[in-house]
Order: C-alpha cells, then sequence, then structure tokens
C-alpha cells in the first residue's frame, strides 16, 4: 500500500512546487512595457552568480512584503551557459524562493542586451526597477545591498 | 571692459578645465580612443607594458579572471586565438582585476597556478589597483579590446564579445574579434566595432 501511494504522493507535491517558465524575449519585454499601476523590478541573475546569490534576500524581503504595486521578477540567465534548466529548478526548490522565477532563453546576448537597457554591458548581476504608470525607470549593473531597493522604488516614484 | 574681463576669466577657466581632463586621461575608452600605457605584473613576475609591442600590429587585450563561468567556456578560444594571431602581428595580453578579496579563486597564486596549468603562452597580468580595467571601462569577464598599433599609439579598434555563442565555440555564427583583427591585417574597417555579451561582472573593491 505505501510502495503505491508513495508515487502519487510524490505527484501530488511537485504539482504544487511550480517550475519557473522558461521565456523568450518577447515576453520579457511584454512584462517591462506593461502600463499598469505598479512598479516592476526585475533582476537578473544566475545560479553561478555570487554577487546575484548575495543580493537575492533583498528581491525575496521585498516579496514577502506583499505589496500590492510592487511586482519582483527574478530574470535566470544560467540558460545562456548551459541549456539545462535543472539546476535552476534546483536552486529554486532548495532556497524555496517566493518571487517569480523566469528562465530567459535567448542566443546571440549582442542582438537584444540593448533592447532590455542601452545601459547594460551584459554583466551580471543586473537590476532594473520601472515605474509602469509614468514609465519612469532605474538601472543598476552591479550588486545592490540593504536599502538599494527601497531607495530605487522611491526615485522612479519622484 | 568689464564685460570684457569676465569673459578672458571664463575661457581662461575653460581652457584650464580643458587642460586638466585631457591630462588626467580619458576613462571609459570608445573606438578610435588611444589608450594610456599601463604596466602589469605578469605571473612570471616581470611587468608587461604595452611599450613591449612597439612592433606588433596590434594586441587584443583580455579582461579575464579565473573563476567565472565564461572565463572557463572562453579558456581555450583565448588560447586559440593567441596561437592565430601573435604570429600574424596580434598577440594576446589577459589582465584580471578582480578583487581576490571578494573572489577566492583570483589570488596571484591561482592566476599562476591557471597559467601553468593551461600552458599560457601570453601573459596574464594582475590588475591589483583595478586602475586599468577602470580606464579601460571593462566590465564582464572575458572582455576584450582589440588595440591596433599606429605608430606606437594603441588605438581601439573593438570592444566587446569573443564571439555570439559562450555555451559552445563550434555553434558560432559571428566571430567578432577574428573578424575584427582579420579586417585590421587586410586594412579594412572592421564591421562590428561594439557587441555585448552576458558575463560575469568585475568584482571591484568596496
Amino acid at each position: 500500500m505505501v510502495v503505491r501511494i508513495f508515487p502519487l504522493l510524490f505527484l501530488a507535491c511537485s504539482a504544487f512546487a511550480q517550475a519557473p517558465k522558461v521565456i523568450k524575449l518577447q515576453e520579457l519585454q511584454a512584462l517591462m512595457n506593461k502600463k499598469s499601476d505598479n512598479i516592476q523590478v526585475i533582476n537578473f541573475w544566475a545560479t553561478w552568480c555570487g554577487p546575484c546569490i548575495k543580493e537575492m534576500p533583498l528581491f525575496e524581503k521585498l516579496t514577502a512584503e506583499n505589496r500590492v504595486d510592487v511586482k519582483v521578477t527574478l530574470v535566470s540567465m544560467d540558460l545562456d551557459l548551459d541549456p539545462n534548466p535543472e539546476k535552476v529548478y534546483k536552486f529554486v526548490a532548495r532556497k524555496n524562493l517566493k518571487s517569480e522565477v523566469v528562465l530567459l532563453d535567448e542566443k546571440n546576448p549582442d542582438s537584444w542586451i540593448n533592447k532590455v537597457d542601452k545601459e547594460w554591458q551584459g554583466s551580471l548581476p543586473a537590476t532594473i526597477v520601472i515605474n509602469q504608470k509614468t514609465g519612469q525607470r532605474k538601472f543598476v549593473g552591479k550588486e545592490l545591498h540593504e536599502g538599494d531597493l527601497e531607495r530605487l522604488i522611491e526615485e522612479v516614484q519622484k | 571692459m568689464l564685460v570684457d574681463m569676465k569673459l578672458i576669466k571664463n575661457t581662461f577657466l575653460f581652457a584650464c578645465l580643458v587642460l586638466i581632463t585631457a591630462a588626467a586621461g580619458k576613462l571609459n575608452y570608445g573606438v578610435g580612443d588611444t589608450v594610456s600605457d599601463f604596466k602589469l605584473k605578469n605571473v612570471d613576475g616581470k611587468i608587461v607594458s604595452l611599450a613591449n609591442y612597439k612592433t606588433s600590429k596590434g594586441v587584443i587585450v583580455i579582461f579575464d579572471c579565473n573563476t567565472c563561468p565564461y572565463s572557463r567556456a572562453y579558456n581555450e578560444r583565448i588560447i586559440a586565438l593567441n596561437k592565430k594571431y601573435a604570429p600574424l602581428g596580434y598577440p594576446v595580453i589577459t589582465i584580471n582585476a578582480n578583487d581576490p578579496e571578494q573572489s577566492d579563486g583570483d589570488s596571484f597564486e591561482e592566476m599562476v597556478s591557471l597559467a601553468k596549468r593551461k600552458n599560457y603562452d601570453f601573459p596574464y597580468l594582475v590588475d591589483e589597483t583595478q586602475e586599468v580595467a577602470k580606464s579601460f571601462g571593462a566590465t564582464n569577464t572575458p572582455h576584450v579590446f582589440v588595440l591596433k598599433n599606429e605608430n606606437n599609439a594603441f588605438k581601439v579598434a573593438y570592444i566587446g564579445a569573443i564571439d555570439d555563442s559562450p555555451r559552445d565555440a563550434s555553434n558560432a555564427s559571428k566571430k567578432y574579434v577574428e573578424n575584427a583583427v582579420d579586417a585590421l591585417l587586410a586594412n579594412k574597417a572592421v564591421t562590428s566595432t561594439k557587441t555585448k555579451a552576458i558575463g560575469c561582472g568585475i568584482k571591484w573593491k568596496d
């Protein structure tokens, strides 16, 4: 009996843990350019990127605040180097990430990095904070520290 | 008369400002800019500077490191670039600017060991103060600057990635650095002078 139930249980559990979606540039642009009353916080990271992992609790803290006006998306760039998304799935499960995670699947970064932000040189981590009402945005091409996100959110609301 | 004095004073101040800016050297080189010479320590303990390359047609400067997965993915391609282009007059110089305090595997000892293990036949320099990386405007690893030697003035001809396929060298459809150097060797204009790629940010000191 136990043997029979176990696979069922496993299936049920894995159905609850939502795997991060693999997206294309078009979907990322749609998310960035959406018109809404929200502040969109988009962070580019990868599982191999030390400073990205270090700053991740800042985004998780923001998500945990459950603010109706702020939406956090963590965009994994892992697929740029490794076509297997498994490492990201495992990382998200292990860290029990609550922020929305997506994997960007695009080739030839030179053709699309400027479309995300002209200031971005392509280095990780990188963060963009967008006021989707006014279109105001801030880009930061380095690791964030305590208080930085709150400051950026304030700045795009001025 | 008073107005004239003011104008003269302002013009003088402006001239001073221009001179000071020029003397300080330009930061964040763009394509066409002349690079200031640098002196950095190589893994063999010797000091290397651009002045050592007066007889070459140019150099391929690559900001690189030990630890970044992109650096590892491109390591063999960097070694191959030197094998191919050093004999043609465009040798490779690699520079590691990562702060070893923030990046364990990027100490000078680790650099020496990587260069040995991989049989580097080109310099692997340590940019301890990070000033060279800052003056170039390097941000990622690996980040390439192809310099052309014009009467001992090294001018930036290309800035960016090695190719468009970090995952797999054999899938690269655009080999940016090779295309740039091939064009320079043929006395032709470089078509793609600036490209971007995903990469590890240089680990700056706090």
